[in-house]
């Protein structure tokens, strides 16, 4: 069994294990912490294909972003999750039923199908051999020429996105106090000061 | 023995069965619900990556970008509805979730 083999039984099972992990933590934070270690044990399954750019896409942005931002969701909401479990055991015959018999059907179809000897003439774009040409040019050369309309589109979605997430998330909070700039910069001294004769022995 | 595209693409269709287990056992729990489908869609670039270097085909890892970027824009845009319901009814439990406009 080569190395290559080892690693990937290594990754594949962590992987497995932490996925199975996520959906069974009794704490959220757990969930999301496997959820990472999966994300982590993906990009390794990635580098053996040598998909490094997106082993490290998927370190950077997926692990960096997302799971970070799971977490922060996690920790900032105030709910008790203990009661969000209740009816977890009555789902579970259901769920794993019906996972079962998808798991079967997918083995079953991937152990049967062989991949047709014609497939490989209509490959258009070969990936070139990473001597001569890294992962990353080689998806930059494609990705900016033959898919440069889908390179715009997937950035309009993450603006969209974006700008989506902080117009639902921002408020503006009344009974707090702001800065006002136009309203400081308006200000005189006849309005901001008031002279008040004081007659000796009295207060104000 | 050699590591072939099967492999993987078992892996894939256990991280796969997995996310669906998830989504039917945490029905109450919205966030682990997000986070399955997270696993799916992970499980779903396995596989492009995983065919684009049994086929030598580099478009599959192009494709599993774009995957990627929605998948990302998803969880924001989840997260941030996650955040103002929770502002609006207290609670994050999927039965609550039956008001049109809040």
């Amino acid at each position: 069994m080569g190395l290559q083999a080892v690693f990937f039984y290594l990754f594949a099972f962590v992987a497995v294990a932490s996925a199975f992990m996520v959906i069974s933590a009794r704490n959220p934070v757990h969930s999301v912490l496997f959820l990472i270690l999966v994300f982590f044990n993906a990009a390794g399954m990635f580098l053996l294909t040598g998909a490094e750019f997106l082993a490290m896409i998927l370190l950077v942005v997926y692990i960096g972003a997302v799971a970070v931002l799971f977490l922060f969701v996690v920790m900032m909401l105030d709910i008790d999750f203990a009661e969000l479990r209740s009816g977890f055991m009555q789902n579970a015959p259901m769920g794993a039923l019906v996972g079962l018999i998808l798991a079967a059907e997918l083995i079953v179809v991937i152990g049967g199908s062989v991949i047709t000897p014609q497939a490989a003439q209509s490959i258009t774009t070969p990936i070139p051999s990473p001597a001569t040409r890294t992962n990353t040019a080689a998806l930059g050369d494609l990705l900016y020429t033959n898919y440069v309309y889908f390179f715009q589109v997937a950035g309009l979605v993450l603006l969209v996105a974006m700008i989506g997430a902080i117009v639902l998330t921002l408020r503006h909070r009344q009974n707090i106090k702001r800065q006002d700039i136009s309203r400081q910069v308006a200000r005189t001294p006849a309005t901001a000061v008031e002279v008040v004769k004081v007659k000796p022995g009295q207060g104000i | 023995m050699e590591i072939g595209l099967s492999h993987y693409l078992t892996v894939s269709a256990i991280l796969f069965t997995l996310g669906v287990f998830g989504i039917f056992l945490n029905r109450k729990n919205v966030i682990i619900i997000l986070m399955s489908i997270e696993l799916i869609l992970l499980s779903v670039n396995l596989n492009m990556v995983a065919f684009s270097h049994f086929l030598n085909d580099i478009v599959g890892q192009v494709f599993a970008l774009f995957i990627l970027t929605v998948a990302a824009a998803e969880a924001a845009i989840g997260l941030a509805i996650l955040v103002v319901f929770y502002r609006n009814r207290g609670s994050i439990a999927v039965e609550d979730i039956n008001m049109m406009k809040g």
